[in-house]
């Protein structure tokens, strides 16, 4: 038995070694790294202690990347969950043409969202953008959308928004189609309306697939950077920057290797310190609201 | 301390490596062409027609030389592979492109080109040069990056130092090519920043009467930046071309991480470049203390933060391409930066064509003079040589006469003749005989704009107080950190001041961590050019 135990566990090797080399091994190298001088005119791995920790606790524009980026998932992931739950629920009911909406619904998540930022880089564009056309003609004033911060950000949140609602969608629509009939027959004999219905059975049976989705898009959004490249390259000044694209000028552009492996570390901490709580937040929340 | 962890690896890699290139390194005979009969006679009429439809017709003659369609064309490199890696798309990666196929065609060589984007570019030559590793023979990028890859390139051979194409390279791209008196880069290219006007509004007496009311002056191109934003001023948010549209004032490039330390360098330099103050004007070349946020620096970011109000929608993200589109397709009156705009404005089909006018870079009325540190009261001009595409072999190639005839090819009179007429090709005048009003008469243009872009050109060859690309390891770094003030002030996220003085303390910084014996040696070079010129 232990024999054929010992050689069960060989067919572990194949994937473990493959976890090593491309996770565990990069790791490593980054923590070695990031206590390293190592940038575009020395790359070596000359041992500096804790300067580039240091230095990163002074960056202002680091830290401003993280607070912006907390604003800029929540408050997107927020939206993505109303409107994907919305869609969902219309979808789930028996609609005309349920087919050709639910196929209609995914086509912005399928889009690559470098393609997607720099079509909405053009509906947003001051003077050519339909986004400009359409407030001249209801009579209003054109906004700077790409040019001044606050518009700058809501133009990346709308993009956010647009391309991965669909997410929200598809994995709230996985999870209604999946929901046991009983509790709704129940609930129908009792006489409760839509809304009772809603409240009392249909949003406690979604809270595990909720906080999945949840999580999974914060997970996503945390990592946001490619849209921010293509629309806004951060600016106005440094206004949209997040620590994705903040990472890319240190690391990749500037090659400050070492300082930028320091980074990413830390907010690699950051990241899944946070995204426990939140998920540990949410189903605490999501259980007491069921069991109520 | 310096250590290398996982040393056993580190060992095998580099053992590997040193395996793999001796294994396919070519001796010098190896390297050198078989000869076979040439497919071209000597004058031989070349065009790029054969290529495809976004070619123009025009024919020129292949000019007898060792660089020639003949003479590359007698050399036969069947066997060998030249790889090559150069910016995207069409702004020098097409013309790498089209002449590598040129070439693999008259010589039988293969020549594998990669085209990379131009935020990716920096890194994809450097690291493997930094590991040993030739990756490619032959790299085009911009010419400031020198002071991060000379250590890497192969000295241009004196034999194609003496071809008369690379005899008649302006003396300041001689000098942008040389790296400790040795030339390291293959000038393919020659960039200057300087003004680009709209004649029919300069001339037209309406709007010179309009001008005049508003000012109390007479309408001319901009001597000075204060006059640019008078002019830029009066005639921004008016449709004067009568197109039913707005027009604007003036179109820079502004946007943050698409080339705005140029823009903001051209908005300074009269500012900071003293004539009779010489030794840099980015640092004290003694302390190395950065001079970015002396007061010179400050004004030139306060004009740029008021032109805003004459700026396009959307002006004040403008990357090198909306510069472009928006002077060359004619929605603004001014703008300030390459040929590029210059050269789109004057395509046959822009509406504007032979309706513009280049001039000299705005200058000033004082100058911060950092020996004294004060204003000194005088009229002042500073060209900038922004950058430009430059070309080189690595030292490590095995494949280096092969590269340097490629680049040798490339730069023939009849490729650069036809080169410099596309303008998305982003190839400029940097010979003398480029110089030619004729020659660009030749492809339609007016006298008088041919000959106000030749002389505008060609004059600040013959400027005493010019202003050169900082060029010392790390550019990228301290120019990111540089347009990123500039574009922090612009957004009023802090004032010029403000936004410099962090700009100042970043390139301490930078300095301190690339290391200030290796930054000074390296500026050394900039402040030598500019003592040159």
């Amino acid at each position: 038995m232990d024999g054929l135990r010992r050689h069960k566990s060989m067919f572990l090797l194949p994937g473990l070694l493959t976890l090593f080399l491309i996770i565990i091994f990069p790791l490593l190298f980054t923590i070695r790294v990031s206590f390293s001088g190592w940038n575009v005119s020395n790359p070596q791995l000359d041992f500096i202690g804790g300067a580039n920790y240091t230095a990163m606790l002074h960056d202002g524009r680091f830290w401003a990347s993280i607070t912006r980026l907390v604003l800029l998932a929540g408050g997107t992931v927020l939206i993505q969950y109303l409107i994907g739950f919305g869609m969902a629920l219309l979808v789930w009911r028996e609609v005309r043409g349920r087919r050709f909406w639910r196929v209609l619904f995914l086509v912005p998540m399928m889009t690559t969202p470098v393609v997607m930022a720099a079509i909405w880089q053009t509906i947003f564009h001051e003077s050519l953008g339909p986004a400009n056309d359409l407030l001249e003609v209801l009579g209003l004033t054109g906004i700077p959308w790409l040019t001044e911060s606050g518009p700058a950000l809501v133009a990346l949140m709308t993009v956010e928004v647009w391309q991965w609602t669909p997410f929200m969608f598809l994995l709230l629509l996985a999870g209604l189609l999946s929901l046991p009939k009983e509790p709704f027959m129940a609930a129908a004999i009792d006489g409760a309306g839509t809304w009772r219905t809603f409240r009392k059975v249909t949003f406690p049976l979604m809270a595990p697939v909720s906080v999945a989705a949840v999580v999974i898009r914060l997970i996503e959004a945390s990592k946001l950077s490619d849209s921010v490249y293509v629309l806004t390259s951060g600016g106005p000044g440094s206004s949209t920057e997040t620590p994705g694209y903040y990472l890319y000028i240190q690391g990749l552009r500037d090659q400050q290797t070492g300082y930028s492996g320091a980074m990413s570390l830390t907010y690699l901490v950051l990241m899944i310190v946070t995204l426990t709580v939140v998920a540990a937040l949410l189903t605490r929340a999501f259980k007491l609201k069921g069991d109520s | 301390m310096r250590s290398r962890p996982y040393t056993g690896l580190v060992a095998v890699a580099a053992v590997a490596a040193l395996t793999a290139t001796a294994c396919t390194a070519q001796n010098e005979e190896q390297q050198k062409p078989k000869e076979k009969a040439a497919l071209f006679k000597p004058g031989s009429d070349i065009s790029y027609q054969k290529y495809g439809k976004n070619y123009p017709a025009t024919k020129v003659k292949d000019v007898p030389g060792p660089c020639s369609y003949e003479s590359i064309s007698r050399k036969d490199y069947s066997g060998q592979t030249l790889k090559i890696i150069s910016h995207a798309v069409p702004v020098i990666g097409e013309p790498t492109q089209l002449h590598a196929k040129q070439f693999e065609e008259i010589t039988g060589g293969k020549v594998e080109v990669v085209n990379v984007p131009f935020g990716e570019l920096h890194q994809k030559i450097l690291t493997p040069l930094q590991a040993g590793q030739p990756a490619y023979d032959v790299m085009f990028y911009p010419s400031l990056w020198i002071g991060d890859l000379a250590p890497y390139l192969a000295p241009v051979p004196e034999k194609y130092l003496e071809t008369p194409g690379m005899k008649d390279v302006t003396k300041a791209y001689m000098d942008v090519a040389t790296w400790n008196g040795k030339v390291v880069q293959y000038p393919v290219d020659g960039d200057r920043h300087y003004l680009k006007i709209r004649t029919d509004v300069l001339e037209d007496p309406q709007r010179q009467a309009e001008y005049r009311k508003a000012t109390g002056k007479e309408l001319r191109a901009p001597g000075t930046w204060a006059e640019y934003q008078e002019i830029a001023q009066v005639f921004s948010g008016k449709d004067f071309d009568g197109d039913g549209k707005k027009n604007y004032g003036s179109a820079e490039v502004t946007k943050r991480d698409d080339l705005t330390f140029s823009a903001f360098i051209s908005r300074a330099a009269p500012y900071v470049k003293h004539p009779h103050v010489k030794g840099g004007v980015f640092f004290d070349p003694e302390t190395m203390k950065p001079l970015i946020n002396t007061p010179g620096f400050v004004r030139a970011l306060e004009d740029m933060v008021k032109a805003k109000s004459t700026w396009a929608p959307g002006g004040a993200n403008f990357g090198l391409g909306d510069e472009i589109f928006s002077f060359g397709g004619g929605q603004t009156l001014m703008s300030y930066s390459w040929d590029d705009a210059f050269v789109q404005a004057q395509q046959p089909d822009s509406r504007i064509r032979n309706k513009v006018q280049a001039a000299p870079l705005p200058g000033s009325t004082e100058v911060y003079n950092r020996a004294t540190e004060s204003w000194d009261k005088m009229a002042n001009q500073a060209p900038y040589f922004t950058w430009g595409w430059t070309s080189a072999v690595a030292k490590a190639s095995s494949h280096q006469q092969m590269a340097f005839d490629y680049l040798c090819f490339f730069g023939n009179e009849a490729n650069t003749a036809l080169d410099l007429t596309i303008g998305r090709f982003g190839v400029n005048p940097y010979r003398n005989a480029h110089f030619d009003p004729a020659f660009w008469e030749k492809q339609g243009w007016d006298k008088d704009v041919a000959e106000s872009y030749t002389s505008t050109l060609s004059g600040m060859e013959k400027s005493s107080n010019r202003v050169f690309d900082l060029r010392v390891p790390g550019v990228n770094q301290y120019m990111s950190s540089l347009a990123n003030g500039v574009a922090a002030a612009l957004a009023g996220q802090s004032s010029p001041q403000r936004a410099l003085d962090g700009v100042a303390k970043e390139w301490s910084a930078i300095t301190d961590q690339i290391g200030r014996d290796k930054v000074r040696s390296a500026y050394r070079n900039v402040v030598v050019l500019e003592a040159d010129s």
